[in-house]
């Protein structure tokens, strides 16, 4: 019986990584995303329990403790998370998986010397790309988890020849690579281009700017995926194989999406600033002379009030702020008075992809009310009045009209065109790209000054006087 | 190069024009939960760390990274679901 022990468990990996396969397909529709999470969770309850019944592994008493302590951890932090946090949870397990694989590579190539075997050289190529790769994304991921949840600042950190430093770093991390190729057992090569790899990880975030978040968060999602695949290819196990590959596809396509959102080339993102040349220029050059108008929350309640339609435009402010249940209270009442309450999203709303998305359905903010950035372009024309919380840079016109200006390309919601549009906002600060924003200086703009969760608060108090 | 190792990268290659097709098409909404729920699957590096783990009847070094590893890995896996479960469920819960 015994014999037929190693096919079934190859087969249950084969049925590990279809359930992951169709699991993530179903993740991409909101009928069945929630039926596909558990089946990707199945797969991997279905390999884990495979390995454990193979031969290869030989004890099981710790190992079921340090499951038991993983479990513990990870589920405690899952119900704890504040949705807010988000992104920095998602950095935290990002990293977490990171350095699990460059942890099975450090382990089998000591498991492997220490028994005073030699190392195939495909064995060890395999070796110094996970651990490359899993050290990338373990110390690149603690720096996003610091930089979101506010333990670093978010100000993009650089200094002089940081480039240089990178390559060298490389070139330092290829040259130690060889030597150990040629010599698998240097012990001193090999600790070598694990603090390489570490340090290029703090190096590759550290010059990102809070702004460019959703790009880095994603990126490193696809990596801890191309880090697992790599760990698969030291253990020559397939499931890992697959696995890793599907989420590094799908991070890079997450990827992909944010850039075209911020219309960011993934290479600016990673290796310039944003913001510090050009930008602040265009803010200095005809700031001063401006006017605004601005407008107190009674006279902003009842042009709320007595419109017909109404365009909420979440930023990322009104998330800082809490206001989400406060904004969705406010569209309750607007509804009630007949006013029509749409929530405009754009794609980067948020500190990762989709987080806007998900922090209002924790606000119970119906599903049906939220239009991508595609399909509510269109409709401001028709708008009474766009209500703009904490949105600063998506939607500015100068993205459309001004082709000095930074931003230019980028997709942005065209409030400039509803009717009548109110800004709620701490002040005439710019936004992440330190531009200033066209839209505070037009005729039909309202500037209202103040906190959101407290403004959102007020225009509901009043409202209800109308 | 090895068999093995050709025979991997073709899995590995094919694996990720699948991953290309199968996410292609998803509605913003749903960008959060498809990260941190693929972020739970890469924590499928787990099998490698117990087989590392359960290399040797001895807790020997190798071992002791190994048991880190599962303790990680666990942590993203287990994490990564239920998180993942948290934010779909309140999508569920207002369509009703």
């Amino acid at each position: 019986m015994l014999d037929y022990l190693p096919t079934g468990i190859q087969l249950t990996y084969l049925l590990a990584a279809s359930l992951f396969m169709i699991g993530l397909k179903q993740m991409g529709s909101p009928a069945t995303a929630r039926k596909g999470n558990l089946l990707g969770a199945v797969g991997m309850l279905l390999a884990v329990v495979a390995t454990l019944l193979d031969k290869q592994v030989l004890s099981y008493g710790l190992i079921l403790v340090a499951i038991a302590i993983g479990s513990a951890i990870g589920s405690l932090i899952a119900y704890k998370v504040a949705m807010t946090d988000m992104p920095q949870m998602v950095g935290l397990l990002n990293g977490l998986g990171g350095l699990a694989s460059s942890l099975v590579a450090v382990g089998e190539y000591w498991r492997i010397v220490s028994h005073g075997q030699a190392i195939a050289t495909d064995v060890n190529i395999s070796i110094i790309a996970s651990i490359l790769i899993g050290n990338i994304t373990f110390t690149g991921s603690m720096v996003a988890f610091a930089k979101l949840q506010g333990i670093m600042s978010g100000a993009p950190i650089r200094f002089a020849y940081q480039q240089t430093i990178n390559i060298l770093l490389l070139v330092a991390f290829g040259v130690g690579s060889t030597l150990l190729i040629a010599n698998p057992a240097d012990l001193a090569g090999f600790i070598g281009i694990n603090i390489i790899s570490l340090l290029l990880g703090v190096l590759f975030v550290i010059p990102i700017g809070g702004g460019d978040m959703p790009v880095v968060i994603s990126l490193l999602n696809s990596l801890s995926g191309v880090a697992a695949a790599a760990a698969g290819f030291v253990v020559m196990n397939n499931v890992l194989i697959i696995a890793g590959a599907l989420v590094g596809a799908s991070g890079l396509i997450l990827t992909q999406i944010m850039c075209k959102a911020m219309n960011r080339k993934l290479g600016s993102v990673l290796f310039s600033g944003f913001g510090t040349a050009s930008g602040t220029s265009v803010a200095n050059a005809d700031g001063a002379s401006k006017n605004f108008h601005s407008i107190d929350p009674e006279e902003c309640a009842m042009m709320l009030g007595y419109a017909r339609s109404v365009v909420i435009v979440p930023g990322y402010g009104m998330a800082v702020a809490q206001a989400q249940h406060a904004v969705r209270e406010l569209a309750d009442m607007l509804e009630r008075k007949g006013v029509e309450v749409k929530y405009a999203i754009h794609p980067v709303a948020g500190r990762m992809p989709g987080h806007m998305n998900v922090l209002l359905a924790e606000a119970n903010v119906p599903y049906s009310q939220l239009y991508d950035m595609d399909d509510i372009n269109s409709q401001f024309e028709t708008t009474d009045v766009a209500l703009v919380i904490g949105a600063n840079d998506v939607v500015n016109p100068a993205a459309r009209t001004d082709q000095a200006s930074p931003i230019y390309g980028m997709p942005i919601l065209e409030v400039d065109r509803a009717k009548n549009t109110i800004v709620i906002k701490r002040g005439m600060s710019t936004g992440f790209a330190g531009v200033d924003n066209e839209l505070f200086y037009q005729d039909k703009t309202m500037m209202l000054f103040g906190g959101a969760k407290d403004m959102v608060g007020k225009l509901a108090a009043e409202l209800k006087q109308l | 190069m090895s068999e093995a190792l050709i025979g991997a990268l073709f899995v590995f290659v094919l694996a990720s024009f699948a991953g290309f097709e199968v996410i292609n098409k998803v509605p913003p909404t749903l960008h959060t939960p498809l990260m941190s729920g693929s972020n739970a699957i890469s924590g499928i590096s787990v099998i490698g760390a117990l087989i590392v783990a359960g290399s040797d009847l001895n807790p020997n070094f190798s071992v002791i990274l190994g048991l880190l590893s599962v303790i990680c890995a666990t942590i993203n896996v287990v994490g990564g679901f239920l998180v993942t479960d948290r934010m779909l469920q309140m999508f569920k819960k207002k369509e009703a």
